[in-house]
């Protein structure tokens, strides 16, 4: 394993943020892992110090195969996880609304550039990441419609879905989006957590990852073969809205399988304790998305749904 | 006449309330401008202009033909908190347009905004800056737009036009959202973000009143002749940045000419008692941004110059 700078950010105050890279195996760049660049993304961090470890003890036995290089970035944003602020320093950028990055703009332009520099050229780009609404998602797959996705590998990491998303303007300056424009197989992989360590879903996503570098010949690894992915659109899955706001009651899990008309959740006033509003199930269908806030605002999104498969 | 666009049960207790306030001169449905404001929460300029344009029109309801919607604040939960985003989720608003009715609550809101001024003969977006730079009154359009757009803007009453080059990302834009639905719509920038100048927000209201009377809107008299902006595009800006990480110090005054190589501040290290950088122009011309904020990372934003522009000692 070797260790490498990737960009430095220097500061008066404070240390300097230096974004650390872990390279493993040498030749063409096979494989690159990118974990947290949100200063909550700590499940994300978490899950790519899980995967450095797995991959210094296979490189340790040779499993790593021959001319392949895989290099990891666990954190990015290590300056707002220190201090709880999710974006990038005073300006508060979302870094992963910066790619490809320049190197004459500005401080999260030059940010974006210098990382992106250093991973363009990689055949495959997976990235940690997490969703902007607060809630929590069945582990998947996503990726960008740009015209060059291609779902058939995203199903080599085993996971029950494999999510194709259309983009919007502002996906336009991620890093999945750019990944791909340079011709990276780029993936985004979605546990179901963010700002909290969940050990079961961050076991799931380092497997995920390790299959997917097995399956492309990059590390030789005995894992289990995973799921065989569905793949969905995410225009198709139906949104369950509330009506009113106030204190949310979740009553369904993730992945759950629910029939129309089952009760999804309750809406509490939160000043006399009473039930507001049932939410009911508008079809039959598999929990995919959860709101996890205890609060809710009315309109909101609370659940998203996969249409019931035929078995 | 105050009217309420949308209303979203917040969690506990209060409603998130998008009002504006339409007043009627002749013919109140034969024309239409919508003035908004408000969009990032830190930002104030619009509060005075908006203020002025209420008070003006209610002073002589009768010089007025068609109707003004005045929005002061699109994002009212971020202007109760000085913060530029939406609180909460974090998110710039202006990048959320045209939102979507079947989308988040926040998302519906954009939908309920954009649905309310569709159907306007203009909207002007005034906006701010942010707590970082200081801004000349300005208008920014777009180069998709600059056809349709630019002949209002020039009778705006600002110090410049700037037609930007377009970036995809800007295609979640109210004034972009809005242009694309044919409401001919621009940004107007002035001043720095939390701060209100008065003189600024009355050269932009003396402006609006010069549009609308050249639209047929407005029949009572003018204030002043309005000044004829400059003209820019990407081309003639000239963007200074940092190239170290400390303490911005400027030695020029903001909307003020600078020759080339003239000293423009430094960059300074409090710790050590060092100048880390020397900032120089490069090109003659308008210092139109000037930073306010003193803290600079290295590619932070320093001045925006306006060059190719003739200036008499």
């Amino acid at each position: 394993m070797f260790t490498e700078n990737i960009y430095t950010v220097t500061s008066p105050y404070r240390e300097d943020m230096i974004i650390k890279g872990y390279s493993f195996g040498k030749g063409d760049e096979a494989a690159c892992i990118l974990g947290s660049e949100r200063g909550n993304e700590v499940q994300q961090m978490y899950i790519c110090s899980q995967l450095v470890k797995a991959l210094k003890e296979l490189e340790a036995n040779g499993c790593v195969s021959a001319g392949k290089k895989i290099l990891v970035i666990p954190v990015i944003n290590s300056l707002g996880m220190n201090v709880g602020e999710k974006f990038f320093g005073v300006e508060n950028q979302d870094i992963n609304r910066r790619f490809p990055g320049r190197k004459t703009g500005d401080s999260a332009d030059r940010l974006a550039e210098g990382i992106f520099s250093k991973i363009r050229n990689y055949t495959y780009g997976i990235q940690l990441t997490s969703f902007y609404m607060a809630g929590e998602f069945v582990p998947h797959v996503r990726m960008m419609e740009t015209g060059f996705q291609n779902t058939s590998l995203a199903n080599l990491f085993g996971l029950p879905y494999a999510m194709v998303r259309k983009p919007t303007p502002i996906d336009t300056k991620t890093l999945n989006y750019n990944w791909q424009n340079e011709m990276t197989a780029a993936f985004s992989l979605y546990t179901n957590r963010t700002d909290t360590i969940d050990e079961k879903s961050a076991r799931q996503a380092v497997a995920a990852v390790l299959r997917f570098l097995t399956r492309m010949g990059i590390i030789r690894y005995e894992s289990h073969s995973g799921y065989i992915s569905h793949v969905i659109l995410e225009q198709d899955l139906t949104d369950v809205h509330t009506m009113s706001g106030g204190i949310f009651k979740g009553l369904v899990s993730l992945g759950e399988d629910v029939r129309y008309g089952h009760r999804m959740a309750e809406i509490i006033d939160p000043y006399e304790g009473y039930v507001k509003e049932t939410i009911l199930a508008p079809t039959d269908g598999i929990v995919f998305f959860a709101h996890t806030d205890p609060l809710v605002t009315e309109g909101d999104i609370v659940y998203q749904l996969i249409h019931r498969l035929h078995e | 006449m105050i009217r309420e666009i949308i209303a979203t049960q917040l969690p506990v207790g209060e409603k998130l309330r998008i009002v504006k306030n339409r007043i009627e001169g002749k013919d109140p449905d034969s024309r239409r401008i919508a003035i908004v404001s408000g969009i990032h929460g830190d930002e104030f300029e619009g509060q005075y202009v908006i203020y002025e344009m209420a008070r003006r029109l209610q002073e002589h309801p009768e010089y007025l033909h068609g109707s003004v919607d005045l929005y002061p604040a699109l994002n009212p939960l971020g202007m109760d908190m000085a913060v530029r985003e939406l609180p909460g989720l974090h998110m710039d608003m202006n990048r959320m347009f045209p939102g979507n009715e079947n989308g988040t609550a926040l998302e519906k809101v954009a939908a309920a905004i954009v649905g309310d001024i569709a159907g306007a003969d203009l909207c002007l977006d005034i906006h701010a800056s942010n707590i970082f730079v200081r801004e000349i009154p300005q208008v920014r359009i777009s180069e998709e737009f600059a056809e349709r757009v630019l002949p209002y803007a020039q009778l705006m009453n600002v110090d410049m036009v700037w037609t930007n080059a377009a970036e995809t990302v800007h295609e979640a834009t109210l004034a972009h959202s809005l242009n694309l639905l044919g409401v001919p719509s621009f940004v107007v920038e002035m001043g720095v973000g939390t701060r209100i100048s008065r003189h600024f927000g009355n050269q932009v209201t003396d402006g609006i009143f010069h549009l609308m009377k050249h639209i047929g809107m407005w029949s009572g008299e003018l204030k002043s002749e309005i000044q004829q902006p400059v003209l820019s595009t990407d081309g003639e800006v000239e963007f200074i940045r940092s190239g170290s990480t400390g303490v911005f110090l400027p030695e020029i005054e903001h909307n003020h000419f600078v020759k080339k190589g003239d000293k423009l501040g430094e960059v300074i290290d409090p710790l050590r008692g060092e100048v880390l950088e020397e900032i120089l122009a490069q090109k003659s011309g308008l210092v139109f941004t000037l930073r306010e904020y003193p803290f600079v990372r290295e590619g932070a934003l320093l001045l925006r110059i306006l060059t190719g522009i003739d200036h008499d000692e």
